[in-house]
């Protein structure tokens, strides 16, 4: 097998020379361009499963649907149709309620580029739904950032009536409910784990 | 560990930048790979096939670059072959690339991880609307930071801890040429005082974002002990992977990656990890991700990871188990590479050979590399000794 040739290997009277390049005289002394940066933009129709439509119309009227799993019970949200871990069909749809408690969060200090609805410090964080047993990204608002605590409880604040659409924005943030903490040992997926043991163990637990 | 001995031969990386304006892609990878041949002594034409990886493609918006690189990389008419594992890609590239040698497919493999960051911008690359959620996640800081915020709480970590391994991190580049944030004048008061990004992240607990790529060859026994320098050998090699979200998933000590390290020692023989591994380049773009890792991998107990680095343990300089002397993922973050770079490291310090942050005597090195939402997880174990 022969190499491949290296090109600054190459001895330089070797290499091909055409004829000069002759620049027009109104850019012969310009610097040369070595990089452009340019914008570009790409936008594609997104066409949701049979889960996701109902999860996403269901949001019109305010409500939140998960999941349940035929197998151990766990409730999924957002539903996918599926028991990823099982790798079973779970087409019960759950209706769950909008109160929930925070798994864990950040308070972010970098700005989004373009989202000037959203000024820093935010809080983002994992909702967990009573009800459901993985959580979700939402923003928490309704008290200082420096209050938000892992285990405290939440409940969804809806956009007026006449705004809402088929969209898990409709939710504006989740707000305190001033109710006491879920304990941080029980918070966000460790209660799963708590429930499993509860019941005598799973196979996971 | 089964079939074939396996050795790393060379290893070559470029100088990490924020902008390596002077090379393309093309150049970036050959200029890698170049200094990987002539670290093992050979040329284009020993090598049997080519292993690269990188980060996803839309980061730099070139779609199966390494298509266009198999000139740069002398594999015209040979096997070239790409991973895609996030963040621990570089990792996962060099165990596929050792897997072609350990089941006896090739003889010497070149495997390259890279990333042009200057061409692309990851952050926002990591946070595009998707349509069943809110868009509020600003980048992998926001990802990580509640993951840490979770250890913070369970673990009662002293709230510096973080800044202690930033700190350290920054020092053990000054003593590597390649690295890209060479901060001499760095205090810890500079790092504790610095403006939180991502609570509990401060800027300075952050990786930077960076170009370079990082090669090696690796080799069969014989071409180990062919090889004119001293060579490392590979003891053990795991992967494992799991779903980002799931009910009971311990974010914090993700189960594919005890798995993983459970693997990776028994291959390698190892029981006493904290006793019998000299050296650790481990994957830590946060800095909380170190006394993370160290109890996952098994160097100290759940929720007392935080001491080894409050005690010192993890430094160069008088630790007894020296973490990231390379300055880590916290000093040079291209992506793509930062995984092998890992790796590569390991191999250095078992070969000697890691210059101003060589570990004395170290005859055996943990690389370890992690991606995605904490969930992707490559690991291999070097020795001085053949297994």
């Amino acid at each position: 097998m022969t190499d491949t040739p290296v090109p600054h290997e190459v001895p330089a009277d070797q290499v091909a020379e055409g004829p000069p390049i002759q620049l027009p005289p109104s850019i012969s002394d310009v610097e040369p361009v070595l990089s452009v940066r340019t914008p570009i933009r790409l936008e594609y129709d997104f066409i949701p499963s049979a889960a996701a439509q109902q999860y996403l119309r269901a949001y019109a009227s305010k409500r939140i649907l998960g999941n349940r799993s035929p197998v151990d019970g766990a409730v999924f949200v957002p539903p996918r149709g599926v028991d990823p871990r099982n790798g079973v069909v779970a087409d019960e749809m759950v209706d769950l309620v909008d109160t929930g408690h925070v798994g864990s969060f950040c308070i972010t200090h970098l700005p989004i580029p373009g989202r000037k609805d959203l000024p820093v410090p935010y809080v983002s964080a994992w909702i967990h739904l009573d009800g459901a047993d993985i959580g979700f990204l939402g923003l928490v608002a309704g008290c200082a950032a420096a209050d938000v605590r892992i285990g405290m409880r939440v409940r969804a604040v809806w956009k007026p009536d006449a705004e809402l659409g088929a969209t898990a924005e409709n939710v504006l943030h989740w707000e305190p409910t001033g109710q006491p903490d879920v304990p941080i040992d029980e918070a966000g997926n460790r209660a799963w784990a708590l429930k499993q043991s509860a019941a005598g163990g799973g196979e996971d637990a | 560990m089964g079939g074939e001995r396996t050795a790393v031969l060379g290893v070559g990386q470029t100088h990490y930048r924020s902008t390596r304006g002077d090379v393309s892609m093309a150049g970036l990878v050959r200029e890698a790979a170049m200094r990987a041949l002539e670290d093992a002594g050979l040329g284009w034409s020993d090598i049997d096939a080519v292993v690269i990886g990188k980060a996803p493609d839309f980061f730099e918006g070139l779609m199966m670059p390494e298509l266009y690189l198999a000139d740069a990389l002398g594999c015209v008419g040979k096997p070239i072959l790409r991973v895609h594992t996030a963040g621990s890609v570089g990792g996962s590239t060099a165990l596929v690339a050792a897997s072609l040698i350990q089941g006896r497919i090739h003889r010497r493999v070149l495997t390259l991880g890279f990333e042009k960051q200057s061409e692309s911008n990851a952050t926002w690359a990591l946070s595009l609307p998707q349509p069943f959620s809110v868009s509020i996640n600003a980048g992998a800081g926001g990802y990580f930071s509640p993951i840490i915020r979770q250890y913070m709480a369970r673990s009662g970590a002293p709230e510096l801890v973080g800044c202690m391994v930033a700190f350290k991190d920054r020092q053990h580049a000054l003593s590597n040429p390649y690295a890209h944030l060479r901060q001499h004048d760095l205090t810890f008061d500079q790092v504790v005082e610095a403006p939180m990004l991502w609570d509990p992240i401060r800027f300075s607990e952050t990786c930077p974002s960076s170009d370079g790529a990082c090669a090696m060859v690796l080799g069969d026994e014989a071409a180990g002990d062919a090889s004119p320098g001293k060579v490392a050998w590979v003891h053990g090699t795991a992967m494992r992977s799991e779903a980002n979200n799931f009910p009971g998933r311990d974010e914090v000590n993700p189960q594919a990656s005890r798995d993983c390290a459970v693997d990776l020692f028994r291959q390698a023989g190892i029981t006493d990890p904290r006793r019998e591994i000299d050296v650790v380049e481990m994957y830590v773009p946060f800095s909380w991700f170190e006394p993370i890792w160290l109890e996952s991998l098994g160097f100290a107990e759940r929720d007392r990871g935080w001491r080894m680095v409050e005690e010192g343990a993890t430094r160069l300089d008088g630790g007894d188990l020296p973490v990231n002397c390379s300055g880590g993922v916290l000093s040079s973050n291209p992506i793509g590479a930062s995984g092998m770079i890992r790796f590569a490291e390991a191999a250095l310090q078992v070969r000697g050979m890691a210059g101003e942050h060589q570990v004395d005597g170290a005859r055996v090195a943990l690389g370890h590399a992690y991606g995605g939402g904490a969930q992707y997880f490559a690991m291999w174990v070097v020795g001085a000794d053949k297994p």
